[in-house]
């Protein structure tokens, strides 16, 4: 038997994709199609009181199925923030950019959303903001109907307010 | 044969399972798990301050999102902060680790959960993955076409044959029609199953495991509460007497895919052998490998197996596992056994294997 000469292999590209379908459930799918219509639908545990948004049909800490629905308003505080500076692949804003953690009036946990229509060296935590939705009719039951959110110029919210959701 | 070292009584205080289904598409696997976690709390009247240790078994590739098995905590409420933990594998191993922290002493009440939805993705692509990343995944092997060599080299040696398969499959579905937790329940003759085309030769439809979508919980009590518990609803304890987990090489090349010295190692270390065996629930997804498991069990002909319709009446993955505990549990607790043994399994060919023997009072 003759051998021939290889060089050793030294990596293997073993290309992998794997496609899934997504079931929301029956609280989330109640939060998404609310996006559809603008607004913000969340749910209340009916042992502690606290209303998550959105709500995966539990309440965390208690373990209780959250069968009460709550419509939350348009507006909210800015928790905490961050500045982003760095480019990377798909991104599909322009740097730099404010993302926020947003505890909306009435809810008991925060969400991340985009900040805009505010200089980046301006954003500060309890900042008020409002969101932004897109036109009626490119409102879907996704979180790209909320365009961004913004400064609504009321005054910032006090810290002790929302200290305990950092 | 006896277990090879004493070991702290432990019972199966609760078992619960979700109805078995080809596919849950209006939950989410904490709507899914949350009246699960209920009912196995509710059995025995406690809640989740009573115990002291959760375990759960799932995989994030079943449903393509990360973490999924910290969010399956939201149907539990952990709070105040509790001892939690997570397996990659079926729920029989989540368990076989909360039994682990029992034999310590230090607690004594568990709660172990399952939750496994194959629906979401493709199981083939999906199962591929737990493969040998060099030689075997990049192949892409399906499970069943895996399960079809094991099946084949077992007609090759003389120890199966297609009607073998095809008995197997008839008593299992035949079975599951007791079993109202079943997702495939249905009285047809092995004869009648042997004009079923080939899937991948020598297996034909009947031979393969349905997919499922499936969560189920278990509760485990040591010492006091485990009587208390049990006698809440006039029941006595179903203890487990033995119970072991071994694996064989990742190789599939490397193996004798005809039988099962996992299993008889993990059977023997749980002591299977010190007694009768009234009823064996064996996860044994492809009717196949049944023939594999039952012999490595050492099982006779006296043995019930899989009175619940087994995995081939619901076979969700990474719950199917701790299914087979819970029924052989439920078995002993409703008086159709003194004795029985729930085999477990994860991986290609039956790669690992657990085995619990689990023993009610007289």
């Amino acid at each position: 038997m003759t051998e021939t000469a290889h060089e050793p292999v030294t990596t293997l590209a073993t290309p992998i994709r794997l496609d899934f379908d997504f079931t929301p459930g029956v609280a989330q799918s109640r939060f998404l199609k609310g996006l559809a219509k603008a607004t913000f639908m969340g749910q209340r545990c009916s042992v502690c009181g606290k209303v998550y948004v959105p709500s995966r049909g539990s309440c965390p800490t208690d373990g209780v199925p959250t069968t009460d629905d709550v419509e939350l308003p348009n507006t909210g505080v800015v928790t905490t923030y961050c500045v982003v500076n760095v480019p990377f692949a798909g991104q599909s804003i322009e740097i730099p950019y404010i993302c926020a953690q947003i505890l909306l009036d009435g809810a008991n946990i925060s969400f991340m959303g985009l900040l805009q229509e505010i200089p980046t060296d301006q954003i500060r935590m309890g900042m008020r903001v409002e969101a932004v939705w897109v036109d009626e009719a490119e409102l879907t039951p996704s979180l790209s109907s909320v365009r961004y959110f913004r400064p609504t110029g009321e005054p910032d919210a006090e810290y002790d307010t929302y200290k305990e959701y950092l | 044969m006896s277990p090879a070292r004493t070991i702290r009584p432990v019972s199966v205080a609760s078992f619960a399972q979700a109805r078995n289904v080809r596919r849950d598409d209006e939950h989410n696997e904490v709507e899914m798990l949350m009246p699960v976690v209920a009912e196995v709390f509710g059995n025995i009247s406690i809640t989740k301050d009573d115990v002291d240790f959760i375990c759960s078994g799932s995989t994030d590739y079943l449903i393509g999102g990360p973490f999924s098995f910290v969010m399956a905590l939201d149907a539990v409420g952990v709070w105040p902060p509790r001892s939690e933990s997570h397996v990659e594998m079926d729920g029989a191993w989540a368990l076989y680790e909360a039994w682990t922290l029992l034999q310590e002493g230090e607690i004594d009440a568990a709660l172990v959960y399952a939750f496994g939805r194959s629906s979401l993705g493709d199981l083939n692509e999906i199962l591929a993955l737990q493969l040998d990343p060099y030689y075997e995944a990049p192949l892409w092997p399906d499970p069943t076409s895996l399960a079809a060599l094991q099946a084949q080299a077992l007609i090759d040696a003389g120890k199966a044959t297609e009607a073998d398969f095809a008995a197997i499959a008839s008593r299992s579905r035949k079975s599951a029609l007791e079993n109202p937790n079943a997702q495939v329940a249905i009285d047809i003759a092995p004869e009648v199953l042997l004009e079923d085309p080939y899937v991948v030769t020598p297996l034909r439809r009947h031979a393969l495991p349905p997919i499922t979508d499936a969560v189920a919980a278990v509760v485990l009590a040591a010492g006091d509460k485990a009587i208390e518990w049990a006698g809440r609803r006039g029941r006595k304890p179903v203890w487990i007497t033995g119970m072991d987990h071994r694996m064989e090489t990742h190789s599939l090349g490397a193996r004798d895919l005809t039988v099962s010295p996992s299993t008889a190692k993990a059977a023997e270390m749980a002591g299977v052998g010190g007694g009768p065996v009234d009823v064996a629930e064996i996860h044994a997804p492809f009717a196949s490998q049944e023939v594999i498991v039952a012999e490595a069990l050492g099982l006779g002909g006296d043995t019930t197996i899989n009175p619940s319709g087994g995995p081939l009446a619901a076979n969700g993955v990474m719950s199917a596992g701790l299914i087979r505990i819970g029924e052989a549990a439920e078995a002993i607790a409703t008086g159709r056994a003194r004795r029985a043994v729930a085999h477990a399994t994860s991986g290609p060919c039956l790669q690992q294997n657990l085995v619990c023997v689990l023993e009610g009072e007289a």
